[in-house]
C-alpha cells in the first residue's frame, strides 16, 4: 500500500533525499503526507541559506497540524520548489516528483550512510505506527 | 439551589449505577491532607436579598454615564482612552439573545454559523476602518482578526508581531501615547528584555502635540538597523491627530514597521485610515462604540494588519468557505498560528477573543452605516471645536498643544486641574481627566498638573458644554 | 446563499440563509438616529487638511430593522447553553444565570468610567475588594488580582510574577516544566515570556509522578523557574502527587503555577493555595458562570501566596479607614497587563453568582459536577472506555479507540453525528496525548434525564458506527449547513467580505 521509491534515502522524521553526486533533492514521504492530511501551506528556506543535518529548514501546515521539515543532510540551498508556496496541494498529489521541496549542495558526503534505505524506512514506519 | 437540578432520588439512583455509596466517596481518592477541613465561609443570598445587596453596592458609586447624559446625576466629559458614545438601545437588546451570549467559541462550524458570520462581518468592518480602501477585483489589502482583549494589550501584541516580522527587537514609542498603553507595553516587554533592559525608546512631542520628527529621525539613525517598529498613537493621548505618513516615512527608511494605536476609531469616519497612511499594523479599542464603559472592561481590542503579514497575526481568524453541498459558510481558519496547535511556537498565547463586545461593535457600526458613521464623526468634531473656541475665551485658559484634534482636547487651566475637577465634581460634573491623576499621568507634558483632558461627543448638548465652561471659569482661582 | 431572492424556498423551520450584511440594503439607507447639530458646523476638510478622508469607510447601508433581522437570523444558527447541553470538556459550559446579566447592567456598574475619582467609585471598588476576598476564601491564596482579561492572560501574568520573584532574589532561571497533557496556552505563555518549556510526560495512568518531575528538574540544575500544572488534569484526573511535586519544584528553586481551568472540580473540597501551589489563574467564565459570549470576554483573576504579593499587577484595591482606594505605588509590581481594571463587567457577574451560591452552594456545584461526569462514565464506559482507570472528576475523557478499531468511524464523525441528535459535541482531539480524544464535561447544571438522553445518543451512534458507518461519516445531516471545507478556507484565505468585481 505504501510507496517508498527504492532510489531514495529516508530519515526518521519522514523526509526523503534523492542524492545525485554533491546535490540532493529533499521532500517528505507519502507516510508524512498521510499523517498531515490536506496540506495548506509550505514554508521553504531562501536560496543560499545553509543548514546542518537535522536543522529545521521549513514547515508544512495542514488545517490542524504543523510539522517541521528537517534537513536530512548538511548543505546549502541551491534551489527551492517555489510553485509549492501557491499550490501546496501538489504535496498531497505527488510528494516524490512535483512535490519536491528543496535542493541542497552537500557540504559532506559522509552523512549519507546515516540515512535509511526504502526497505529500512518501510520497516521503521511499520514498527512505529 | 435553583441552578442544580438534582433531587435526592436522582443522586441515589446515579450513585447506585456508579456503584458508590455516597457523593463523598467520589472525592475519596484525593489525599486527606489536601482536603479542606471546614466549609467555605460565604453566605448565600436569595434573589431578593441578592438584588438588594448588589443594588446597594451599585448605589455607592456615581456613574459618569447613564442611558442619557444626565441620568445618574453626572455630566461627564471623561475620555482618556475610553470615550463613551451613545450606543443604540437595539444593540444591547441583541446581545441579550441567549444564542449570542451563551454560546462558546465556534469550534464546531456547523452549529456556530451565526457567530462565525458575525465575526467575518466584524473583520470586514475593522479592515474598512483601519485599512486602505479596497479595489474591486483586487486582493484585500488589510485583514483584521476576531479581536483581542483591549486596545492596550492589542498594541503590545502588535509590537510583538512587528518584532517577529522584522527579527529585530528595539521599539520606538513616539509622542503622546496613552500611559496605560505604554505601561502595558512595558509590562509585556520589560520582563523578557530584562537582560538587555530598555528595548523601548521614547521620542517626545512638539508644541503641536505631534511626534517630534527631528528627534525621531536622530534616534532612528542612532539605533541603526535594530528597530522593529515605530509606535505612534492617533488620535493621541492629547487628542491630537498624528500625521502617520510622516512617521512612517522615517520608519521605513530605518527598515522598521509602523504600528498605530487608535483608542478612538470613530475618528476614521473623517480621518484617513492608518492603513492609507502607510501603517503596517493597527491596534485600537472599540468599547466606546460597543457597550457601556463598565469601569473600562470588557472592551474590545481591534487589530488589523497588512494582508502580507497574515500568518504573523495573533488571535483567531474567521474565513469564508463552502460546505460539502457548495453553500457559503464560515470557519475558524489559519489556526496553525495559534496556541492550541502550535503551542510554544504560536504567534500569541491568546485563546479567547472579546466575542460579545466585538459583536456589539459590529452591530452598532452596521446601524450607523456609511452615512451615519461619517455624520457621527462630524458631530463629534463640531462639538469639540465648539468647546475649544469657548475655552479659548476664558481668561488664563489655553490649549496644552496646538495640533488638529478630533473629539478630545487638553486644556491648561488656572490652578491645579485635580482641584478644579474636584470642585466640579461637587456640582455633579466630571469635568475631565487631570493629567497628573494616578494611572492617567502624562509627566512629559509641561504643566500636566494644570491640564485637563476633556472629551465631547454627540451625547453633549450645546448647553452642557456651555455649562461646563462657565463652571470651570467659576471655580478656577 | 440567496436568502432574499424572491420565489425561492430557502428556509427550513423558518431558518433563513442570510447573506452578508454588505450584500443587503440600498445606497442612502441608514439605521442611525443622531442628534441635530446644535453648535456651528465646521469644515472637517479645512480642519484636518492632508489627513481628511474623502470617502467614508465602506460600511453597510441598512435600516435598524435590517440590522435587527440580520443579527437575529444569524443568532438562530448558533447552538447555545440556553438551547441544550453543551458538554465541552475543559470549557465548563454551565448555565449562565440571568440575574447576573441584570446586575451587570445596573447603572452603578455599567455606567462607571475608569477615570472617575475614587470617591465616586466606592461601590465598584468594594465589589472588587469583596470578590477578591471571596476568591481568596475559595482558593486559599493570600491575594488575587482581577486584572487579567482571560485565562491565558492570567497565565502570562502569573509567569511574569514568577520571573519578577526570581529576579528579586537575583536569579534568572528560564526553564518551565509543562506536562504533555497541558492546554496549548501554557507553552505559548511560557514562550511569550521568553522562558523555555520542558515537556514532562504523564505516567501511564494519566497523572504526573513526583519521580518524573524530579528527573526533569535534575536535568537543569539552578535553571528551573517553575512548573505549570492543571489540576484536575485535562484528563479529568486529580493530581494526587501534587504536594510532593510542589516540594520537588520548590527545592529546585522553582515556583508552581496552577492552570485553574478545572477549578470547578475543587470548590469547597481542595484549596489549591494549600496544596503547594504558588500562583493560579481562575477562569470566571468557566467556574463562576460569566457567559462565554461566543468566544469572550473572559476574565482570568490570578491568586498568589504571600511572598508573591509585591509582584501583583498595579493598581490593587485596598481598604483603609472604611474607604476603598487604588494603590499604584507598588515598586516591585510587574506593572499592568492591560488598560483600566480588568473585565469589570465579568467581576460583577462572578460576584453575583458567588453570593447567590454561598459556600455551601459552590461546594454542591462541585459535588454534582463530579457526580454527573462519573455517572456518564458509568453509562458509557463499555463503548467509550475511559482514558485512565483512575477515578475521574468533573469530566470524562474517552476516545474513539474501541470504535475505530471495530469500524471506520472516528472521533470527528462521532462529534458531527451528535449534532443530529441535538447536542453540541464534546471537546475533540484534546488533550493531544490521547489520540482521538473525546472530552466530556456535563457540569452540575444538567439533570439526570438530560445525561441519560445524551448517553443514549452516544450509545446509539456507537451502534450506527457498526450498522451504517456512512451515516455517521457523513454527518451532520440535520444542520442547516453540512461539513465545511476547512482546507479551502486555509489554502485561499478570504478573511473579509469583498465587493464584487
Amino acid at each position: 500500500m505504501s510507496n517508498y521509491p527504492s532510489d531514495l534515502r529516508y530519515t526518521k522524521d519522514h523526509e526523503w533525499a534523492r542524492i545525485d553526486g554533491k546535490r540532493v533533492v529533499i521532500g517528505i514521504t507519502e507516510f508524512a503526507v498521510h499523517q498531515l492530511g490536506d496540506i495548506t501551506m509550505v514554508e521553504l528556506p531562501k536560496e543560499g541559506e545553509s543548514f546542518r543535518r537535522e536543522q529545521v529548514l521549513g514547515t508544512i501546515e495542514s488545517v490542524k497540524a504543523v510539522s517541521d521539515i528537517y534537513a536530512p543532510l548538511s548543505g546549502k540551498v541551491v534551489k527551492t520548489n517555489d510553485p509549492l508556496r501557491d499550490s501546496p496541494e501538489t504535496l498531497n498529489e505527488d510528494c516524490y516528483d512535483e512535490g519536491w521541496m528543496v535542493e541542497l549542495e552537500l557540504s559532506s558526503l559522509d552523512e549519507i550512510k546515516q540515512l535509511m534505505t526504502s526497505e529500512e524506512y518501510a520497516k521503521y514506519v511499520k514498527d512505529h505506527s | 439551589m435553583r441552578y442544580i437540578p438534582h433531587t435526592d432520588a436522582d443522586v441515589a439512583q446515579m450513585l447506585r449505577i456508579i456503584g458508590a455509596s455516597s457523593v463523598e466517596e467520589l472525592f475519596s481518592h484525593i489525599p486527606a491532607q489536601l482536603r479542606l477541613k471546614k466549609p467555605l465561609d460565604i453566605e448565600a443570598l436569595d434573589e431578593v436579598s441578592l438584588m438588594t445587596h448588589l443594588g446597594q453596592l451599585g448605589a455607592r458609586s456615581t456613574p459618569a454615564t447613564g442611558a442619557t447624559v444626565r441620568e445618574g446625576a453626572a455630566l461627564s466629559f471623561l475620555g482618556a482612552g475610553l470615550i463613551p458614545h451613545h450606543v443604540p438601545v437595539a444593540v444591547d437588546m441583541m446581545l441579550q439573545r441567549a444564542e449570542w451570549y451563551t454560546s462558546y467559541t465556534p469550534y464546531q462550524p456547523e452549529v456556530a454559523q451565526g457567530t462565525l458570520q458575525a465575526v467575518f462581518e466584524y473583520q470586514t468592518l475593522v479592515s474598512e476602518l483601519f485599512g486602505p480602501p479596497v479595489t474591486p477585483g483586487q486582493a484585500a489589502p488589510y485583514v483584521s482578526n476576531a479581536s483581542m482583549y483591549d486596545g492596550a494589550s492589542a498594541t503590545a501584541e502588535a509590537v510583538l508581531m512587528a518584532r517577529r516580522i522584522t527579527g529585530r527587537s528595539a521599539v520606538v514609542a513616539c509622542g503622546a501615547i496613552h500611559p496605560q498603553y505604554l505601561g502595558t507595553l512595558h509590562c509585556y516587554l520589560d520582563g523578557i528584555d530584562s537582560e538587555g533592559r530598555g528595548a523601548i525608546k521614547t521620542v517626545g512631542f512638539g508644541a503641536d502635540g505631534r511626534v517630534d520628527l527631528t528627534a525621531l529621525a536622530t534616534l532612528l539613525a542612532e539605533l541603526g538597523s535594530t528597530v522593529a517598529c515605530v509606535l505612534v498613537q492617533s488620535p493621541n493621548y492629547l487628542g491630537v491627530l498624528q500625521d502617520v505618513s510622516a512617521v512612517r516615512a522615517l520608519a521605513q527608511k530605518a527598515g522598521a514597521l509602523t504600528v498605530v494605536a487608535c483608542p478612538e476609531p470613530l475618528a476614521f469616519g473623517l480621518v484617513k485610515s492608518p492603513g492609507s497612511q502607510g501603517a503596517d499594523i493597527v491596534a485600537g479599542e472599540g468599547i466606546g462604540l460597543a457597550s457601556g464603559p463598565s469601569l473600562g472592561g470588557p472592551g474590545v481590542g481591534l487589530f488589523a494588519a497588512r494582508s502580507e503579514h497574515v500568518r504573523q497575526i495573533p488571535g483567531r481568524l474567521v474565513g469564508e468557505t463552502v460546505d460539502q453541498d457548495g453553500r457559503r459558510g464560515y470557519v475558524l481558519t489559519l489556526a496553525t498560528r495559534e496556541q492550541h496547535i502550535r503551542r510554544e511556537k504560536a504567534t500569541s498565547n491568546i485563546c479567547t477573543n472579546q466575542g460579545l463586545i466585538a459583536l456589539a461593535f459590529a452591530i452598532h457600526l452596521c446601524m450607523l452605516g456609511k452615512s451615519g458613521f461619517r455624520r457621527l464623526a462630524e458631530l463629534n468634531l463640531a462639538k469639540s471645536e465648539y468647546l475649544k473656541q469657548r475655552l479659548l475665551g476664558v481668561r488664563g485658559f489655553r490649549l496644552a498643544v496646538s495640533g488638529p484634534t478630533f473629539n478630545e482636547i487638553a486644556v491648561t487651566v488656572r490652578g491645579r486641574a485635580a482641584d478644579v475637577a474636584l470642585r466640579l465634581r461637587e456640582q455633579g460634573i466630571f469635568a475631565g481627566v487631570p493629567l497628573d491623576q494616578p494611572g492617567f499621568e502624562l509627566p512629559s507634558l509641561p504643566d500636566a498638573e494644570r491640564t485637563l483632558l476633556i472629551a465631547t461627543t454627540e451625547r453633549h448638548r450645546r448647553e452642557d458644554i456651555d455649562h461646563l465652561v462657565t463652571a470651570l471659569d467659576e471655580v478656577c482661582p | 446563499m440567496t436568502g432574499t431572492s424572491k420565489g425561492l424556498i430557502t428556509t427550513r423551520q423558518l431558518l433563513h440563509h442570510e447573506a452578508p450584511i454588505f450584500e443587503q440594503g440600498a445606497p442612502g439607507r441608514s439605521g442611525a438616529s443622531l442628534p441635530k447639530l446644535d453648535v456651528p458646523e465646521v469644515s472637517a476638510a479645512a480642519l484636518l487638511g492632508d489627513l481628511y478622508r474623502d470617502a467614508a469607510p465602506g460600511l453597510p447601508e441598512v435600516s435598524e430593522v435590517d440590522v435587527t433581522r440580520h443579527f437575529t437570523r444569524l443568532s438562530r444558527w448558533n447552538y447555545a447553553i440556553d438551547i441544550g447541553m453543551y458538554p465541552l470538556g475543559s470549557c465548563t459550559m454551565k448555565y449562565n444565570p440571568k440575574v447576573n446579566e441584570r446586575v451587570a447592567r445596573m447603572p452603578g456598574f455599567a455606567g462607571l468610567h475608569p477615570a472617575q475619582s475614587e470617591e465616586s467609585l466606592q461601590g465598584a471598588l468594594e465589589l472588587m475588594y469583596r470578590l477578591e476576598r471571596a476568591l481568596c476564601e475559595i482558593s486559599g491564596f493570600a491575594r488575587v488580582t482581577l486584572q487579567p482579561a482571560a485565562g491565558a492572560h492570567g497565565e502570562l501574568c502569573g509567569l511574569m510574577m514568577i520571573r519578577a520573584y526570581h529576579q528579586s532574589q537575583g536569579r534568572f532561571p528560564r526553564k518551565v516544566l509543562i506536562p504533555d497533557s497541558a492546554h496549548g496556552t501554557n507553552p505559548a505563555s511560557v514562550t511569550l515570556n521568553q522562558m523555555e518549556c520542558v515537556p514532562v510526560k504523564t505516567s501511564a495512568d494519566g497523572i504526573l509522578s513526583a519521580e518524573t518531575v524530579r528527573a526533569a528538574v535534575a536535568q537543569y540544575p539552578g535553571d528551573i523557574a517553575g512548573l505549570m500544572v492543571t489540576n484536575p488534569s485535562t484528563l479529568g484526573l486529580f493530581e494526587e502527587n501534587i504536594a510532593e511535586i510542589a516540594e520537588v519544584v520548590h527545592q529546585a528553586g522553582g515556583l508552581v503555577y496552577m492552570d485553574g481551568a478545572n477549578f470547578n472540580a475543587l470548590l469547597g473540597k481542595v484549596r489549591p493555595g494549600e496544596t503547594g501551589i504558588d500562583v493560579m489563574h481562575i477562569n470566571l467564565h468557566k467556574t463562576f458562570t460569566t457567559p462565554h459570549g461566543g468566544g469572550g470576554p473572559g476574565s482570568g483573576p490570578v491568586g498568589v501566596v504571600e511572598k508573591l504579593i509585591p509582584f501583583l499587577p498595579t493598581p490593587t484595591v485596598e481598604l483603609a479607614d472604611g474607604k476603598y482606594h487604588l494603590l499604584y505605588n507598588r515598586p516591585q509590581s510587574v506593572g499592568r497587563l492591560r488598560s483600566f481594571f480588568g473585565n469589570f463587567g465579568m467581576h460583577v457577574r462572578a460576584y453575583t453568582y458567588i453570593r447567590e451560591m454561598g459556600g455551601e452552594g459552590l461546594t454542591q456545584a462541585t459535588e454534582m459536577a463530579v457526580l454527573n461526569a462519573v455517572y456518564l462514565r458509568a453509562l458509557l464506559h463499555e463503548e467509550y472506555p475511559p482514558a485512565s482507570e483512575k477515578p475521574s472528576m468533573h469530566e470524562y475523557v474517552t476516545s474513539d479507540k474501541k470504535i475505530k478499531k471495530e469500524t471506520t468511524v472516528q472521533t470527528l464523525d462521532i462529534a458531527k453525528r451528535l449534532m443530529d441528535y441535538g447536542y453540541h459535541p464534546p471537546t475533540v482531539y484534546f488533550p493531544l496525548v490521547l489520540p482521538g480524544a473525546l472530552m466530556i464535561e456535563p457540569t452540575e447544571t444538567e439533570s439526570k434525564e438530560t445525561l441519560d438522553e445524551f448517553a443514549a445518543a452516544l450509545l446509539s451512534i456507537a451502534k450506527e458506527a457498526h450498522s451504517d458507518p456512512d451515516l455517521v461519516k457523513h454527518a451532520p445531516h440535520q444542520t442547516a449547513l453540512r461539513r465545511l471545507d476547512e482546507t479551502k478556507a486555509a489554502r485561499q484565505p478570504r478573511l473579509r467580505w469583498l465587493p464584487p468585481t
